[in-house]
């Protein structure tokens, strides 16, 4: 068989116009199939990709990134005649640039533009199949990842994104001006249903917002899931009327079918939850779906980023979580754990902010550092609260909220859970926490310098925040990220 | 008395830490106002957690910007209602928020009783639950009165 991408270095266009040649039957490579077009400037409506790709040894990056667009939209390795039954050029994603990325030899961004007829209204699956379909698995590319994505205002609007999100869920909670306060309960797996309960009362009385189920509690031997969401319910009931604030705890309805996952969120509506959870492995379309119930119940839809890693990490190969981020809030969820920065999951600062802007922008500017490539208009598609969960305690309060402002959950699971004097103290030590940094910061003090100190006075009339720095001081996840901007050195930090 | 770590409601940012003095209260204010946003002074005797609607002393201040203005609102509000819930809450216009930015308390009743929780068996364990405040089985006026 012919090999459809040329070797070597021509970086000249080289789309045949005329139609006879264009159509004989046979190879041609993809640049001369009209998949490349360096003059072309992409229109407000098309959706823009920018691809980072690793050719094979000796595959013209030009070529190659033709490859891309071709792969990605309408083409197939031999020309077909059928082509001509169509508006086959308004179908080909067109390869407009290529830069090599700096500092990272063998490595190219490449821009690709997609006219707006090519993508189904309002469906991320159609989407995704087309831009990380066949694509990621085509043979003269040894590697290839989606970095960034502009989505038109145009396809934008056939999307009704989060079901409440942030400001309504406020509302909805009736708190404002600080960073929301969670702990997922711990153990991950093997508490009975009364014996989570337990846990989730202790949290939310001592002062969490919000208790949650892990990504795997669905229902299991050990607890099934009627039993969690009635033991659960009670323990949340329990701490709103021991505070007098709406609590809330996220119930996993996460299932094996559609009609397993409506039978759970169903009946948490009918206990009174204010929220549901779902996990990013149950797939875009189930995502949707279950974001249309929410829509349709007020209810605040938790997105659990359960397997992204996968394919987000390595920053060679995949899609980055910017790109995931901008198809959750489309698709529906109101919150999304988008990293931590200083926890123990990966995510460099920059980087991990890019996300948070994604989630959190009416209009999200061209930031490099931050990994963002492109603006983008939200066009008033309402805003995801991010959610930052995984080894943090509370003496990096500080940092978290110098890092994230007031618009995200911080969640302490095993710094709520494990503090040395119980659950209920565990929460207090996080509230108090909490509480001093953001008033310390809207009286004009530098809470990232003067952090600890304002943490260490707090403790001086809160005995459980003392014992939970006492505890955690010298823990920190200071290792380097593997998912890094290409435009600024920016170690992971974890002071 | 409560039995949550503070021993009071914990509604608003700053309830966990110990009260606010005027001088703090007028930096929070003074963060507001640089922010763009415009200050409301409410009161209530029904501070039920899904009681949104507490009592307006007088519309948002939405011209006003020196902060000494809002405490002096505040203060009118604490001499008329010494033993209700008294908060502030500010406004933020901007559009795709257009919603409340800050809310903390300012004064509180003596006594903070709390809430009582009723539950309501139905079928399959299934439970139906009522939070109702031990203040507001008398009427408004007369609750957090001795």
């Amino acid at each position: 068989m012919n090999q459809p991408v040329e070797k070597g270095l021509v970086t000249e266009a080289t789309k045949i116009t005329d139609a006879k040649t264009r159509y004989s039957a046979g190879v041609l490579k993809y640049r001369q199939m009209g998949y490349w077009d360096g003059d072309y400037v992409p229109k407000d409506t098309d959706t823009i990709c920018l691809f980072r790709i690793t050719p094979q040894e000796g595959v013209d990056p030009v070529e190659a990134a033709a490859a891309v667009a071709g792969e990605s939209s309408t083409a197939t390795w031999t020309v077909v005649w059928t082509d001509r039954l169509t508006a086959c050029d308004s179908y080909r994603a067109k390869a407009y640039k290529v830069e090599p990325v700096p500092g990272t030899p063998g490595q190219y961004f490449c821009w690709v533009a997609y006219d707006l007829i090519l993508f189904e209204e309002g469906s991320i699956a159609n989407m995704t199949a087309s831009l990380i379909g066949n694509v990621f698995s085509f043979k003269p590319l040894k590697a290839a990842r989606l970095e960034d994505i502009r989505i038109p205002v145009a396809y934008v609007k056939t999307f009704k994104g989060p079901p409440t999100g942030l400001v309504v869920e406020r509302e909805r909670l009736e708190k404002y001006g600080r960073p929301l306060l969670g702990a997922t309960t711990k153990p991950k797996l093997g508490l009975s249903g009364r014996n989570y309960g337990r846990v989730i009362y202790e949290g939310l009385k001592g002062g969490l917002d919000f208790m949650k189920d892990d990504e795997n509690i669905n229902s299991q031997p050990f607890m099934h899931w009627r039993d969690r969401f009635l033991y659960v319910m009670d323990g949340v009931n329990k701490a709103s009327a021991a505070t007098g604030e709406v609590k809330g705890s996220y119930l996993n309805v996460t299932g094996a079918t559609m009609e397993d996952m409506y039978e759970r969120a169903e009946f948490a509506k009918e206990l009174g939850s204010v929220v549901i959870m779902v996990d990013l492995v149950i797939g875009w379309t189930a995502i949707q779906s279950m974001a249309n119930w929410c829509r349709k119940h007020d209810m605040i839809m938790h997105m659990h980023r359960a397997g992204h890693g996968t394919y987000t990490r390595q920053k060679n190969h995949g899609v980055s979580f910017r790109v995931m981020a901008k198809w959750l809030r489309l698709a529906g969820c109101d919150h999304l754990h988008t990293g931590t920065a200083v926890g123990k999951l990966e995510g460099d600062p920059l980087t991990v902010q890019g996300y948070y802007n994604v989630c959190r922008d009416s209009y999200t500017k061209t930031d490099l550092p931050r990994g963002l490539f492109f603006d983008m208009d939200w066009a008033d598609t309402k805003k995801v609260m991010p959610v930052a969960s995984g080894g943090i305690h509370a003496g990096q309060m500080h940092q978290l909220i110098d890092l994230f402002g007031d618009d995200v959950v911080l969640q302490f699971g095993g710094g709520t859970i494990g503090h040395p004097a119980g659950i209920q103290a565990g929460a207090v030590a996080n509230r108090v926490a909490l509480e001093a940094i953001v008033k310390a910061r809207n009286e004009g003090r530098n809470i990232k310098e003067e952090g600890p100190k304002i943490l260490q006075d707090a403790a001086k009339f809160c005995t459980p925040l003392k014992q939970a720095l006492d505890t955690w001081k010298d823990v920190s996840f200071n290792y380097a990220s593997t998912d890094t901007s290409d435009y600024a050195v920016t170690p992971a930090t974890a002071m | 008395m409560m039995t949550n770590p503070t021993g009071r409601l914990t509604q608003g940012q700053f309830s966990f830490l110990p009260d606010l003095t005027d001088a703090e209260i007028t930096l929070q204010i003074e963060y507001g106002l640089k922010k763009g946003y415009a200050w409301s002074v409410e009161y209530t005797d029904d501070p039920h957690p899904r009681n949104c609607y507490w009592e307006m002393f007088g519309m948002p201040m939405f011209d006003l910007k020196d902060a000494a203005g809002v405490m002096m609102e505040l203060k009118n509000c604490r001499k008329t209602f010494p033993n209700h819930y008294i908060r502030l809450m500010a406004f933020d216009s901007t559009r795709g928020i257009e919603s409340v930015a800050m809310s903390f308390i300012v004064n509180r009743p003596k006594n903070e009783p709390g809430f009582g929780l009723a539950r309501i068996e139905g079928a399959g364990r299934t439970m139906r639950y009522r939070i109702s405040s031990y203040a507001t089985d008398k009427p408004e006026g007369e609750r957090y009165a001795g």
